[in-house]
């Protein structure tokens, strides 16, 4: 089983995203995706600075792939997808059906997490234009995943997102912007003071939601370190873990001690509870609400 | 091309009623989750469909049965079935969101006209045009996540008809890209074709107000005086940096009527209004204001101006009795 790197999802000034990759390539993850999936409108690197922060990481010995934005909306959106298509150096992930467009019958591309790919029919249909790793939705369960590439019956890397704040939903308003009253188009790139996102609690003062520019998340940690040993014997290939502000090598270093079995599972959870900014959950893998936690 | 107007048909009753108060489209769904609007009470079983057909196809309206959910390999064969009855009943029209099911019906039905649904997300002409290549789609429905000036651009480079949400509740999310409501209640538009279940709601009245719940989360709490609107999930208020509001979005309906000149002359091909899940009574309202207000914009476009008793009307209905251009206005987002 490999340990990927998924995209940073949050907007940090330049100086801690080159920081931030420096440290992940002495971490124990083998696969690296790099690039902005969130917002057009983030500029601290560009796709140079990315296919260079890609360079350093490959040169360490990582595989790296270039991620692609998740909204499409403009012509502009489409033209910075049309360069990540063209780069060659690196495989890339669609995350939106007009990037598998594009890649289609290039090899070895990955078929992102918000493609939507629930049944061995629509697989297939990927693997033929030449997706050669797929992403599971996060909102589905293991059950469901394990039907899935039982019915595809072919060999096929897969990757879960196993630990991080889950993306829940894509907007095209910016809702940091609206907590301060900016519209989109002269936001302040205010999301950059998030190093985590921005909370957001029920009336009641319990986490539920993190604001994080145009994208959703949970409040909760989605976490499958305790599922590891199911997990194992399953088909999955490649768990992803979701950058965060603080810990995430030492987190991606709990994940290997579990996976090559140097640590027992539990313990290893329990190891990384003070690592986490929240609450725990894994209710979507168990085919429960997400927010439901420690479902074993 | 004259536009037509593609109204939501949730029960066989509301059907008639659309089709007598002119749509040109009506749009259905069966009684589970092989569609969007899976709600109790809902959509049509075999007979009410055969029924709800036979009284468009007379009055000269179509039918469009949307199978937009995202089928999984461990319940395939439910969707690969309503595909087939869609065929065989005679539908104008299937509407789809899932590749592998497009496929399908492209494969066992070549003649079943396709219409790429709001939820497969399509918000480009590359997007769209990857339907089209691979399925033939012909019509495809846009999230409501563009402005009018993209939506303009995206027509300009797609053989595929464009149809435009133009009325009715509004999904703030990109549709297909929302897992709100299986975080919370592990029930999702994608897969259970259901946001924010009714079977999840409880209503409590305490002493600090009247506290709507989905499955135990608290959605919003409403002062006397506050119209208790149904608790969707993006639609409560949340407490942000220490403030209490809307914090994603106000319990607000779409109203494009004052667009509808621009609408037209950009060449879209459908206008479509949310709410399957309402009475007849608000779909015989809202489709006789519409109806009005599009051949009125199809004779005169120059001249189009949206009536105030039409507002009036619309506003009554309206969800929150508030209302918005959306993404279509640029500032909203």
């Amino acid at each position: 089983m490999k340990l990927a790197l998924g995209p940073l999802l949050y907007y940090w000034p330049r100086r801690r995203i080159l920081d931030f990759y420096g440290e992940a390539a002495t971490a124990p993850i083998d696969i690296v995706y790099l690039g902005e999936t969130v917002c057009s409108r983030r500029h601290e690197l560009r796709l140079p600075d990315w296919l260079e922060i890609g360079e350093r990481l490959a040169a360490s010995g990582k595989q790296v792939v270039i991620s692609s934005q998740t909204l499409i909306e403009s012509e502009s959106d489409l033209k910075t997808l049309r360069r990540i298509v063209e780069q060659s150096r690196f495989k890339v992930e669609a995350n939106d059906i007009a990037a598998v467009r594009l890649l289609s019958g290039s090899e070895g591309w990955v078929a992102g997490p918000s493609l939507n790919v629930f049944n061995e029919h629509t697989l297939a249909m990927l693997v033929e234009l030449g997706a050669r790793r797929f992403v599971a939705p996060p909102e589905m369960s293991g059950d469901a995943l394990s039907a899935l590439l039982t019915a595809y019956g072919r060999p096929l890397d897969c990757e879960v997102f196993a630990y991080g704040r889950l993306p829940l939903a894509f907007s095209a308003r910016c809702f940091t912007a609206r907590h301060f009253n900016l519209q989109k188009d002269d936001c302040a790139f205010r999301c950059i003071e998030f190093e985590d996102g921005l909370p957001l609690d029920t009336r009641e003062g319990r986490p539920f939601l993190t604001i994080n520019g145009i994208q959703t998340q949970s409040a909760s940690i989605h976490n499958l370190l305790g599922d590891l040993p199911a997990l194992s014997g399953s088909r999955v290939g490649v768990l992803r873990i979701s950058p965060q502000a603080h810990h995430t090598a030492a987190i991606a270093a709990l994940f290997d001690d579990a996976i090559s079995g140097r640590r027992d599972a539990r313990e290893a959870f329990e190891a990384c509870r003070p690592l986490m900014a929240g609450e725990a959950c894994n209710g979507f893998w168990h085919g429960r609400a997400g927010i439901e936690g420690a479902v074993a | 091309m004259a536009i037509e107007l593609v109204c939501p048909a949730g029960s066989l009753p509301a059907l008639k009623s659309a089709v007598d108060h002119g749509a040109d489209c009506v749009y259905v769904g069966f009684k589970d989750a092989t569609n969007a609007r899976n709600f109790s009470g809902l959509n049509f079983d075999d007979r009410a469909m055969a029924e709800g057909i036979s009284h468009a196809h007379r009055r000269g309206a179509k039918v469009l049965l949307a199978l937009n959910t995202y089928p999984r390999s461990d319940n395939w064969t439910r969707w690969t079935a309503a595909v087939d009855k869609a065929a065989e009943l005679g539908v104008d029209a299937v509407i789809l969101a899932d590749p592998g099911l497009m496929r399908y019906a492209v494969r066992s039905h070549p003649q079943l006209r396709l219409h790429l649904s709001v939820q497969g997300s399509a918000t480009s002409h590359e997007a769209i045009n990857f339907y089209h290549e691979h399925f033939g789609i012909r019509r495809a429905v846009l999230p409501r996540v563009l402005s009018l000036a993209q939506v303009e651009r995206v027509i300009a480079a797609t053989p595929v008809e464009i149809e435009l949400f133009g009325f009715g509740g509004l999904c703030v999310m990109v549709e297909g890209r929302c897992a709100l409501s299986a975080y919370a209640t592990g029930e999702s538009p994608n897969c259970n074709g259901a946001c924010s279940p009714g079977k999840y709601v409880r209503w409590q009245q305490t002493d600090g107000g009247m506290e709507a719940r989905v499955n135990g989360i608290l959605i919003d709490r409403f002062a006397d005086h506050e119209h208790a609107g149904y608790p969707t999930l993006c639609k409560g208020r949340f407490a942000v940096g220490g403030e209490t509001y809307y914090a994603i979005e106000e319990p607000t309906s779409l109203n494009t009527l004052e667009l509808l000149p621009q609408i037209a002359r950009m060449g879209v091909a459908a206008i479509k209004i949310e709410g399957r899940q309402r009475s007849p009574a608000y779909v015989a309202q809202v489709t006789r204001v519409w109806r009005q207000a599009i051949d009125r914009a199809n004779r005169d476009p120059l001249d189009f101006r949206p009536e105030a008793a039409w507002q009036r009307e619309l506003a009554k209905v309206s969800e929150g009795r508030s209302q918005t251009l959306g993404a279509y206005h640029r500032p909203w987002k």
